[in-house]
């Protein structure tokens, strides 16, 4: 039985984050990131190949027959991090008897084990359905877009290389071409490139990375500026009593409740003459479309801003001057700031979960394996004498690696190129 | 008890026939094998060839398992070629073309050999049913014949349509009658039927074939046989002769399409896409200049040529001007002219692993009637529904075969689960397993299990278990020597130098390293005999990447061990959504394996399905 491993705990930031790993290679796995293995727990340093440390962690072991799954299980409790989660997750993947879990398949290993009653079976069920639908989604996040595009074009490439290869295999008797050999080359080249730069996470890690960016948006001088003054906490837009202070886009890194976050403050919103206020205020617009959440700041709480998003916030502001019943915060005297934080910290830790980490990570690591089945197909297609049969088992291997992301390719597909391709049948 | 004449009736006496009437003889019942005239036994109605990609796996596992058509094949073969002979032993598979009347001849022969098997002549109508359940057949002439196993093979006389152009009649094969009756009474069952076609060419007079003119297809050299146990070629060897259509055939062809039957709309049913008639290549492919055809000799001493390549439903004056209009057949005279045939198949979903029909217990079917297209396609089932019929009769346990140790698994696996679009055909890519399902180790697959099942013959199962012998002693041997890289690399083999030692079989492994390099190094290796030498080869040229299979297949096993009961109500298992509980329900899988590759199965189906199996096994203490 594979020894399988995936995050336990909901995705996105938390104080702990726990991944369990179940299977006969558990205790090794742990053992590879951590040296030595507590007898049945102990806190313990995780590095990764390279020496580099990626958490301190509570590890504990679980025996046979007495885990979740019935399997050797270790749990690995670390900092609630997605970053450190993601890193960690990453090492795993890189073990080789270890490989992420299918949905579900802790569970089912659970039943198979004779460690669940059938009622929490069906509870379980609905929580696998819900696991899958979310990883279709999250798939369908992740890969929509110009990644899903990219996503598309491997199919269609390695669609194309297995039809040409089995064409030469199973219809050698028939009009087909015989020297394929260039064209699925050629393919394969061209995937392996991109899933590569794919896999090195250019546009992968870039969320996490740079951080959400939360706008601050509102009329001209309702106060934006002040209010990420105090949210900083120290002086960075120039603020006055004038009208159309804040002349461009004022950006802040900081961390919100955990989370990096790029705050930004916008051109007050309003119609104007002056033209270089006018830049201003068509880059505010535009960066404030493109953020993660938006803070609304008005003065009138019974006013609906334009074009309001499901993660946007509206606040009253200046809650020091009109006092209000609803969410309201003064960035003079900080009162409702708390509140405020609280709210667009829940707002973006729902965004953290939706993104999924976990799924990136292992699409990666997917595209690792698959790189390198197409390496040792590529290579054996550069030589005299290779056996057919072996590249085109390396091709299948690589499109098993990542049919999570370019979807299952059936032979009848295979199939369907070969026939719309060539002219078979003697 | 009740009194039977048979333990088991074979209806149709095709290549599916005759194969399960020889399995379930080996099997020791009493069979009865039902044809319209015995002369028609192992008739080849279409092209005069055995094996290729995928069939000829299909045929050596037949042959593991001591079935018949290896055998005969290789009396009948006349031109034996090894297709893909340098892509690798795993997509290696042998073809022979035959000689139609050695073929027919030795079939009869074969089956005629085996005591417990009686032939009969005549048309066997329709189907007895007893309370639900197959028990024998009612003949035209009114008598009946009782058996608790029945197998149908009608091939394509269902409902059969034979078209040549605008004329069109009934019809099961070039001048037989179709079978009406057995349709409807499988109509009557509920089944789901189908309508597929397919086509012939027409038969040439070889006497007026140019052949001077033409290039030359001679047989292989070291002729690769079907039968672990033959030895050599029986038949004379003869060359097959390659001639192509040109832009003319192609314009005669495209000014008669409304007058071919397929184009002219008298055809619904669904042809293959790798068999297409020339009308279709003309259209489908319409920018090539010229399609091969291979002018395939009927047999040694018959002068029928079977143009492989050119299957048609136009008229005959059509085929015949598009004939002469070929290099090569400028003089020829068409002896039987092309035709299209239309039949009903029943959907194979409703089949068990066993080819047992789910709703008709004692009814198997086997051959195209399921759907599939070609002898072997055809000979395979036979043989599963052959074993199966005759293990019913005597109470044995089912014997089905998996898609990880056989194609005959994969295709029945296939069937029964997914279906056909368009007549199956057996090709190597659909096995995921193919680096292991090899041609060559058909018998280290299949003829143990065949021994264990009971349809292993004396003389067979000698001869195996003294080549494993062989091998076994052969690759201990090997296990015994050690090389260093650097001695294998003085060799001329490429590979690092200063690599690990390694044991001569797993020096094997590497694709350079050969038996001669071996015997350089140690002079005893020249003992071992010259095919247990390749075997050994072939074996370990794969082990690495059987290794990395290894995983896949236990867990294939893991969910094929995990049946799940026949009587499962998917309705009463709470969480499944109504759709997944009507495909469950219409597929009756039998196992998680098989519920798996279901479309729409979600894994959370699959654990509530498990968790139902558990409770199920609970309740019945099983």
């Amino acid at each position: 039985m594979d020894t399988i491993f995936a995050l336990a705990t909901a995705q996105g930031r938390a104080g702990v984050a726990v991944i369990r790993i179940s299977g006969s290679e558990a205790v090794n796995a742990v053992r590879v990131l951590s040296g030595d293995v507590p007898a049945k727990r102990g806190v313990r340093r995780l590095r990764n190949s390279d020496g580099e440390l990626l958490d301190e962690a509570l590890v504990l072991r679980f025996l046979a027959g007495q885990s979740f799954t019935g399997e050797e299980v270790m749990e690995l409790h670390l900092h609630g991090s997605p970053a450190v989660v993601s890193a960690v997750l990453s090492a795993l993947g890189n073990i080789n008897a270890l490989r992420h879990a299918e949905a579900g398949e802790f569970t089912r290993r659970a039943l198979e084990n004779g460690r669940l009653n059938l009622t929490e079976v069906e509870g379980l069920a609905d929580l696998i359905d819900a696991e899958t639908e979310s990883q279709r989604k999250q798939a369908v996040r992740v890969f929509s877009g110009a990644l899903g595009a990219l996503a598309d074009s491997w199919r269609v490439k390695l669609i194309r290389a297995a039809a040409l290869l089995e064409a030469t295999i199973d219809f050698a008797d028939e009009e087909v071409p015989v020297d394929v050999g260039p064209e699925v080359v050629t393919l394969l080249d061209d995937v392996r490139r991109e899933m590569r730069h794919e896999a090195d996470g250019v546009r992968i890690a870039e969320r996490l990375r740079d951080g959400f960016e939360v706008a601050i948006i509102g009329a001209p001088n309702v106060g934006k500026s002040t209010l990420l003054n105090r949210l900083a906490g120290r002086d960075v837009a120039i603020t006055s009593a004038v009208a159309g202070t804040t002349r461009d886009v004022i950006e802040v890194q900081m961390d919100l409740d955990g989370l990096p976050v790029a705050l930004l403050d916008t051109a007050g919103v309003r119609e104007t003459e002056d033209v270089v206020e006018g830049l201003g205020v068509a880059r505010a617009k535009e960066r404030a479309e493109t953020a993660d959440c938006r803070i609304h700041l008005l003065l009138n709480p019974l006013e609906r801003p334009e074009g309001l998003g499901a993660d946007d916030l509206v606040v009253q502001a200046m809650a020091d001057i009109y006092p209000s019943d609803g969410p309201a915060v003064s960035g003079k005297t900080g009162a409702g700031i708390d509140a405020l934080v609280a709210q667009v910290s829940e707002r973006l830790q729902k965004k953290v979960g939706r993104i999924g980490i976990a799924m990136r990570e292992r699409h990666r690591v997917a595209m690792l394996r698959a790189i390198g089945h197409l390496d040792d197909a590529s290579a054996a297609l550069g030589q005299p004498d290779s056996m057919t049969d072996l590249i085109a088992e390396d091709l299948r291997s690589a499109i098993r690696a990542v049919d999570s992301i370019v979807g299952r390719v059936d032979v009848e597909q295979v199939l369907d190129e070969i026939f719309s391709s060539f002219c078979i049948g003697k | 008890m009740k009194h039977f004449d048979y333990d088991v009736i074979v209806i149709g006496g095709g290549h599916a026939g005759a194969e399960a009437a020889h399995a379930a003889a080996r099997m020791g019942v009493r069979v009865a094998l039902v044809t319209l005239t015995k002369a028609s036994i192992g008739v080849m109605s279409c092209n005069p060839a055995i094996g290729g990609l995928g069939k000829g796996h299909l045929v050596r596992e037949i042959d593991a398992l001591d079935g018949v058509m290896g055998r005969v094949a290789d009396r009948a073969g006349i031109q034996f070629r090894l297709l893909n002979r340098k892509k690798g032993p795993a997509v290696q598979g042998p073809r022979a073309q035959s000689d139609r009347r050695i073929y027919r001849q030795a079939m009869q022969a074969e089956l005629e050999l085996l005591a417990n098997l009686t032939i009969l002549e005549g048309e066997a109508v329709d189907l007895i049913v007893t309370g639900g359940r197959a028990a024998g057949v009612q003949m035209r002439d009114g008598s009946e014949l009782t058996a608790p196993g029945v197998i149908l093979t009608t091939g394509t006389f269902l409902r059969g349509v034979i078209h040549i152009g605008d004329i069109s009649k009934p019809g099961g094969r070039m001048g037989d009658d179709p079978s009406v009756r057995m349709a409807e009474r499988l109509d009557s069952f509920g089944l789901p039927l189908g309508r597929l076609k397919t086509g012939t060419p027409p038969r040439l007079d070889g006497r007026t074939i140019a052949w001077d003119k033409l290039e030359k297809q001679p047989s292989d050299t070291d002729p690769v046989l079907f039968s672990f146990l033959s030895t050599g070629t029986y038949a004379p060897q003869v060359d097959c002769g390659i001639t192509h259509t040109n832009p003319q055939t192609h314009d005669i062809i495209r000014e008669n399409l409304d007058r071919s039957a397929m184009y002219g709309g008298m055809i619904d049913g669904v042809g293959p896409r790798y068999c297409p008639s020339i009308e279709d290549k003309i259209v489908r492919f319409a920018e090539k200049q010229s399609h091969q055809i291979f002018l395939e000799p009927e047999g040694v001493n018959d002068h029928t040529v079977y143009p492989n390549g050119i299957s048609t439903s136009l008229p005959v004056d059509v085929q015949e001007a598009y004939v002469k209009s070929i290099y090569g057949l400028e003089n020829t005279t068409i002896l039987q002219p092309g035709y299209a045939i239309e039949y009903d198949y029943v959907d194979p979903r409703a089949l068990r692993m066993t080819l047992e029909l789910r709703d008709v217990p004692g009814l198997f079917l086997a051959g195209q009637i399921n759907g599939t297209t070609g002898y072997e396609e055809a000979a395979a089932q036979g043989l599963v529904a052959g074993l199966n019929a005759a293990a019913q009769a005597t109470g044995q346990t089912p014997i089905s075969f998996s898609r990880r140790e056989s194609y005959i698994g994969v295709m029945i696996d296939d069937l029964v689960t997914r279906g056909v679009s368009e007549p199956y055909r057996m090709f190597t890519s659909r096995a995921e397993f193919r680096l292991s399902l090899r041609a060559d180790n058909a018998d280290q697959r299949l003829t143990e299990r065949g021994h264990a099942i009971g349809c292993v013959g004396d003389a067979r199962w000698a001869q195996f278990s003294a080549k494993m012998e062989q091998i076994n002693r052969a690759k201990s041997e090997l296990e015994k020597m050690n090389l260093s890289s650097r001695e294998i690399a003085d060799l001329g083999v490429k590979l690092n130098a200063d690599g690990p030692r390694r044991t001569a079989l797993e020096a094997l492994s590497l694709a350079d390293f050969q038996f001669d390099h071996l015997a350089r190094l140690a002079q005893n290796v020249g003992d071992i005999p010259q095919n247990i030498q390749d075997q050994v080869k072939r074996d370990a040229l794969y082990a690495h990447y059987i290794v990395r299979q290894e995983r896949d297949i236990a867990a294939m096993e893991r969910d094929e061990n995990h049946k799940i009961p026949e009587d499962t109500d998917y309705s009463q298992i709470k969480g499944l959504s109504n759709e997944v509980v009507a495909r469950l329900s219409k597929a009756r899988p039998e196992s998680i394996a098989h519920a798996s590759r279901l479309e729409g199965i979600t894994p959370a189906a699959l654990m509530l399905i498990i968790g139902a199996t558990k409770k199920h096994r609970l309740a019945t203490g099983s």
